[in-house]
């Protein structure tokens, strides 16, 4: 029995635009799956369709089925979602600027019925992982800096206890030190507390390297897939997404006439 | 000067009623970021229910006329209506708007304005009536024995619940799961639905005390001109109230509220001979834009936080 999967899910958003053509991926428990492509693919709208954000968004799953841990999960609401183990961190952070870092903590437990000494327990389990959280936990959050924002985001996750999180873009407006210390804060997680992760990156080079497994969207498809080394090592995938070809770096100037097809477009 | 203190606390205390009103914009926006135009509608229809269950009761039930018992039960019951009202409203209006502009959740209430008056005078006729509290309408003996002070019991009573409302709901929004998980709303409907924070769950309840609140409201505002169709237009007497106080500040809405009371009576009685008389209506609106060009988010209200 698979633990997340997505067997050839549409998603269509107002009833007209089509986003989603069939996709299906899998995420086995432990582990760190990557989802990649460029803007507009389709990654985030993936992980709304797990999470069920997407009928906030006037977005439908109109063929297919999203199980997890055997169970269908495409009906059921977020809040369930969040109570049975799956919780998403959204892109762009979303931390409640009004409320002071710990209340945004704090919030993170909602779903949980927790007595006060656990409650507290749950708030140092998190701030022992990002200690830079714990010397802010007064400020309002819309004051911290957008790493602070990242990882308020992904600790008021963590308050619910989460078994999976679908980590959307954590690197997005990032400097690539921050980016760095969030993605080993990552891996810490999925090794010391077996949260499985699902995370849609535009930085396909620091994901790559953080993850397991990987697939690659493109126009709402699928189209490669395939262990996270394997991945980095395949030529086409260099030249698209990383910006790297046998070569090495090339000038933009030639990439004009010796354009690699993607092959599997069209 | 025993006038102008007379003037001043009978201005703090009409203030302290338009403050009931504001409180339930107050809450509604706090929570979910819509201006409830309703809130008026809302006022009357929980008076108007009160009252109607106050006739009905001795009527249908034999239950005795004016007793604490009927008191009670028509409180409840009112209650119990606005609450209803709240969960229909959510159900109703609020979820398939759900992620939609504020301007399209504004232009839904006031839909709901005339929704909620039409159904108050359908359900409970139009007449006006009288509402008892059982407490007067006259000034307190010995301050104006004393003092020659003349301040009403009945504005000090409806003082006395404003305060203890605001106190009550202050408690709950700044230490309570559901408080946290209102302002969290608040902030972002979509961010607190990503971390299991039921929105509609949220919206009842804030509905609900809304309810509550205009119920309050619409009891000591009734008491004091009778409950008719002119209680709906409280709702832009709490508009200054609003602008002064911050549409997000619970205690705002108080300290705004006692501001345009006090202000508007003094300006009445001070500057008002010198230019004819009659300023007490205007004059809150003017203060409010004076003050929009100031501080436009109020006294108290939340500042826009702008990272830069």
């Amino acid at each position: 029995m698979s633990y997340l999967s997505l067997n050839n899910i549409e998603v269509i958003y107002d009833h007209v635009i089509l986003v989603l053509k069939g996709v299906s991926l899998e995420v086995p428990e432990g582990s760190i799956v990557a989802l990649l492509g460029a803007n507009g693919a389709g990654k985030s709208t993936t992980l709304k369709s797990i999470s069920n954000l997407l009928r906030a968004e006037r977005g439908d799953v109109t063929k297919g089925s999203i199980e997890f841990k055997g169970r269908r999960i495409d009906r059921m609401t977020p809040a369930e979602l969040v109570r049975r183990g799956v919780i998403q961190v959204m892109e762009g952070r979303h931390c409640f600027g009004h409320l002071s870092i710990e209340e945004n903590l704090l919030t993170g437990a909602y779903t949980r019925r927790q007595s006060r000494a656990e409650l507290r327990d749950s708030l140092e389990r998190v701030y022992a992982y990002f200690p830079r959280l714990k010397t802010r936990r007064s400020s309002q959050a819309g004051y911290t800096s957008g790493g602070e924002q990242q990882m308020c985001a992904i600790g008021r996750a963590l308050m619910a206890r989460p078994e999976m999180i679908l980590l959307d873009e954590p690197s997005m407006g990032l400097a690539p030190q921050i980016v760095e210390e969030i993605f080993e804060i990552v891996k810490d997680l999925n090794g010391k507390e077996k949260v499985s992760f699902l995370l849609a990156e535009q930085n396909t080079m620091v994901a790559l390297r953080y993850a397991d497994f990987g697939y690659i969207l493109e126009n709402g498809r699928v189209v490669m897939e395939g262990e996270a080394d394997a991945l980095r090592n395949n030529e086409d995938v260099k030249e698209f997404y990383l910006g790297l070809s046998s070569e090495g770096r090339k000038s933009f100037r030639d990439v004009k006439h010796y354009r690699r097809r993607k092959r599997w477009l069209s | 000067m025993q006038f102008f203190i007379e003037v001043l606390i009978g201005g703090l205390l009409s203030g302290v009623m338009y403050a009931l009103v504001a409180l339930g914009f107050v809450l509604i926006y706090k929570a979910s970021g819509v201006f409830n135009f309703a809130q008026g509608a809302m006022v009357f229809f929980a008076a108007l229910s009160f009252v109607g269950f106050q006739e009905v009761l001795p009527a249908r039930f034999g239950l005795e006329a004016g007793s604490a018992a009927v008191f009670w039960l028509s409180f409840l019951l009112a209650f119990a209506t606005m609450v209803v009202l709240g969960i229909a409203t959510e159900r109703i209006v609020l979820r398939p708007l759900v992620n939609q502009p504020p301007i399209t959740l504004f232009m839904a209430t006031i839909g709901l304005t005339y929704v909620v008056e039409g159904l108050a005078q359908m359900t409970w006729g139009a007449n006006v009536r009288g509402l008892e509290l059982g407490i007067m309408d006259e000034p307190i003996a010995w301050l104006m024995d004393d003092y020659g002070i003349g301040v009403s019991k009945f504005d000090l009573f409806a003082a006395g619940v404003a305060a203890s409302l605001v106190a009550l709901l202050a408690l709950l929004f700044q230490y309570t799961k559901v408080g946290r998980a209102l302002r969290a709303v608040a902030d972002d409907h979509q961010a607190a639905l990503s971390i299991g924070i039921p929105l509609q769950t949220i919206w009842r309840v804030v509905w609900a005390v809304a309810g509550f609140v205009a119920l309050v409201a619409g009891m000591i505002w009734g008491a004091r001109n009778g409950v008719q169709f002119a209680l709906t237009f409280t709702a832009l007497k709490a508009l200054p109230v609003l602008i002064l106080g911050g549409f997000t500040s619970v205690p705002g809405a108080i300290v705004g509220g006692l501001i345009i009371g006090a202000s508007e009576k003094l300006a009445e009685v001070y500057v008002g001979p010198l230019v004819g008389g009659g300023i007490e209506g205007w004059f809150p609106y003017m203060l409010a834009l004076a003050f929009l060009l100031v501080r436009p988010e109020g006294l108290f209200g939340e500042r826009h936080i702008d990272r830069v």
